[in-house]
């Protein structure tokens, strides 16, 4: 069983490249200490060719990705960057996901006023699209990256909860699920001998594709000034900054561009292939998307 | 139609209440005292406990939350969104003032996220996995992977700097919209192509695709005539959510591109920490958002009458 799946998975080319290059990062997050050429806060490294300015200067042998407005190497931020940025992605999602679900379990399952209740705070939460229901909770909260984990965390929750609930309706209306109600399950069996198995597969691969959203949103605000403070080497923050050079030193603002685009499209392929692995069982979340448009 | 369209509004009235409470109550959760804000922004340096303590009467800071939602509520339907603090203008006049430039941009972008999106969606459908196919789903990857602000960056530094073919930034006349247009609507492509391609193979499998390829009917007439119509009906029901995503993608795409727009407004009323004002565009973009909705829904229900009965 295990094997026929990996195999099935091994039989889709983007799942495979979006695991091997999300790979590649988590190792790269992980050994970026002792990756890093430079400590990526040090400013006016000395320059490639004596008598240069230490400050922007172009991609050479000694700064692959070159040195940013202050003299900094861009490679070793680049690198210092990879685990604030998974990190987000990681941490935001989570919130979501448990927030979320807890929420659409609830009103899936017990249905009534409480569903009623449940999805139209979602409406209201999804009325402000996007990044924009980030940006009201970093207006309340203040900006920091620790705030931008919550906002986007926050931002996603409706997504979880409009899944699961319709994933519950589905499945309240089995065969097999009305059939232990019947026999006396009680709530407790029901959710996780029957809900939670059928749940999980679409729960992954949502999650594989939030997170991705997720770490665009947290460099978007980061870039817009609303999360990572500087010095933090944020792959956002440091777009940003480079915004202003962009004309004769694309390379501070392009790297960093580069890194979240690899991510975040790591992530991507990986969900779609996820997507197509457990396709029998997406055949589910399409009935239910059905049954509530 | 009409009792459809009666329910749709009824069954917006809880879900604006919700919006403006929850926008009410950020500016109530703040750390910040929004009467001593004012007065640091205005009259700068130190700011007497007396002249705090009249500004907070003065705004009402001192009744209880649910008098003050009440008259936030009140303020809201006669259009009087308060005044913002760094400006010192009603925040209905700013809103009114620049929301312009938003709308211009995110139907814009829009235009093109739906012209790239079909256009390179029908032609992946017609040759699946022909290398037309793998380069428009490669150009989706990167579209929905990218973030919008590189994008926005390069755009100018190719169009603008290099190429010199369009200003690179600004608000006024058409040649300043296209590039952020292209921005925005890059990001947004990939879905409409994505969503296009599946929708169109789906149909070209109907019976009534085969009957007319049996009765002898060009193959561009066929997608053209009978599979395209069906096929974009789903592209059609997601217009309204690809213009929220328009609306959201403004914040960044204005700051690249230093449009005076709403996007770029709220960024900046959140740094300013001008609450009135940043609350002010946070439920006029939300009301717009909803509007946009509602009105993709009426035209797919006038479309389609099976809709108005469920």
């Amino acid at each position: 069983m295990f094997r026929r799946t990996l195999r099935a998975f091994g039989s889709q080319p983007q799942g495979v490249i979006g695991l091997g290059l999300l790979l590649v990062w988590l190792i790269l997050a992980l050994s970026a200490t002792q990756l890093v050429p430079y400590d990526p806060l040090e400013q006016g490294l000395p320059p490639a060719r004596a008598g240069d300015s230490p400050v922007r200067q172009a991609p050479s042998s000694l700064y692959w990705f070159g040195t940013d407005e202050l003299g900094r190497d861009v490679l070793s931020r680049v690198l210092a960057g990879a685990h604030i940025s998974l990190a987000l992605g990681f941490i935001s999602v989570s919130i979501g996901l448990v927030a979320g679900s807890t929420l659409g379990l609830v009103a899936g399952f017990y249905g009534g006023w409480v569903d009623g209740i449940v999805m139209r705070a979602m409406d209201a939460l999804l009325a402000f699209p996007g990044i924009l229901l980030a940006l009201v909770v970093i207006a309340a909260l203040g900006t920091s990256i620790q705030n931008v984990m919550i906002a986007v965390g926050i931002a996603i929750v409706p997504q979880y909860a409009r899944l699961v609930r319709s994933l519950c309706l589905t499945i309240r209306e089995l065969a097999y699920v009305e059939a232990a109600h019947v026999v006396g399950s009680g709530p407790v069996r029901l959710i996780f001998r029957h809900f939670l198995p059928n749940i999980v597969p679409p729960l992954i691969v949502l999650s594989t594709l939030q997170i991705g959203q997720a770490i665009i949103y947290g460099s978007a605000l980061s870039f817009l000034g609303m999360g990572a403070q500087p010095p933090t080497p944020e792959w956002g923050l440091i777009a940003a900054k480079g915004r202003d050079f962009f004309r004769k030193a694309w390379w501070i603002s392009t790297f960093p561009s580069l890194a979240i685009l690899s991510v975040v499209l790591s992530f991507n392929l990986l969900g779609d292939g996820l997507r197509s692995l457990l396709d029998p069982r997406m055949r589910m979340v399409r009935a239910a998307d059905q049954r509530n448009s | 139609m009409l009792a459809y369209l009666g329910r749709r509004l009824a069954q917006l009235v809880p879900v604006l209440l919700l919006i403006s409470l929850l926008v009410f109550l950020i500016l109530h959760a703040l750390p910040g005292d929004p009467a001593m804000l004012m007065l640091a922004g205005a009259e700068g340096g130190a700011v007497s406990a007396e002249r705090i303590a009249e500004l907070q009467e003065a705004m009402g800071l001192n009744d209880p939350l649910p008098v003050q939602y009440g008259r936030f509520l009140l303020g809201i339907l006669r259009g009087d969104l308060g005044e913002s603090i760094r400006l010192r203008t009603p925040v209905t006049e700013v809103i009114l003032e620049r929301f312009a430039f938003t709308i211009q941009l995110s139907l814009g972008g829009l235009a093109c996220a739906l012209l790239l999106g079909i256009t390179t969606g029908v032609l992946s459908a017609l040759r699946p996995n022909g290398w037309t196919d793998v380069l428009f789903s490669l150009m989706a990857y990167f579209g929905m992977s990218m973030p919008l602000f590189w994008l926005g960056l390069m755009l100018i530094f190719l169009f603008a700097f290099q190429l010199k073919w369009f200003p690179p930034s600004g608000s006024e006349g058409l040649d300043r919209l296209v590039l952020p247009s292209l921005t925005l609507g890059f990001v947004s492509a990939g879905a409409i192509s994505r969503l296009t391609r599946s929708s169109l193979m789906e149909v070209l499998h109907e019976d009534y695709i085969r009957t007319a390829q049996a009765k002898g009917l060009a193959r561009h007439r066929i997608v053209q005539g009978h599979a395209l119509k069906n096929a974009l009906i789903p592209v059609v029901t997601i217009v309204g959510l690809q213009f929220g995503g328009m609306l959201a993608g403004a914040v960044v795409t204005e700051t690249v591109f230093s449009r005076p727009g709403l996007g770029r407004l709220v960024v900046q009323a959140i740094l300013w920490k001008d609450y009135p004002l940043a609350q002010g565009i946070i439920l006029f973009m939300a009301v717009l958002f909803l509007s946009a909705n509602l009105l993709v829904d009426i035209s797919y229900a006038w479309l389609d009458p099976r809709i108005r009965f469920h």
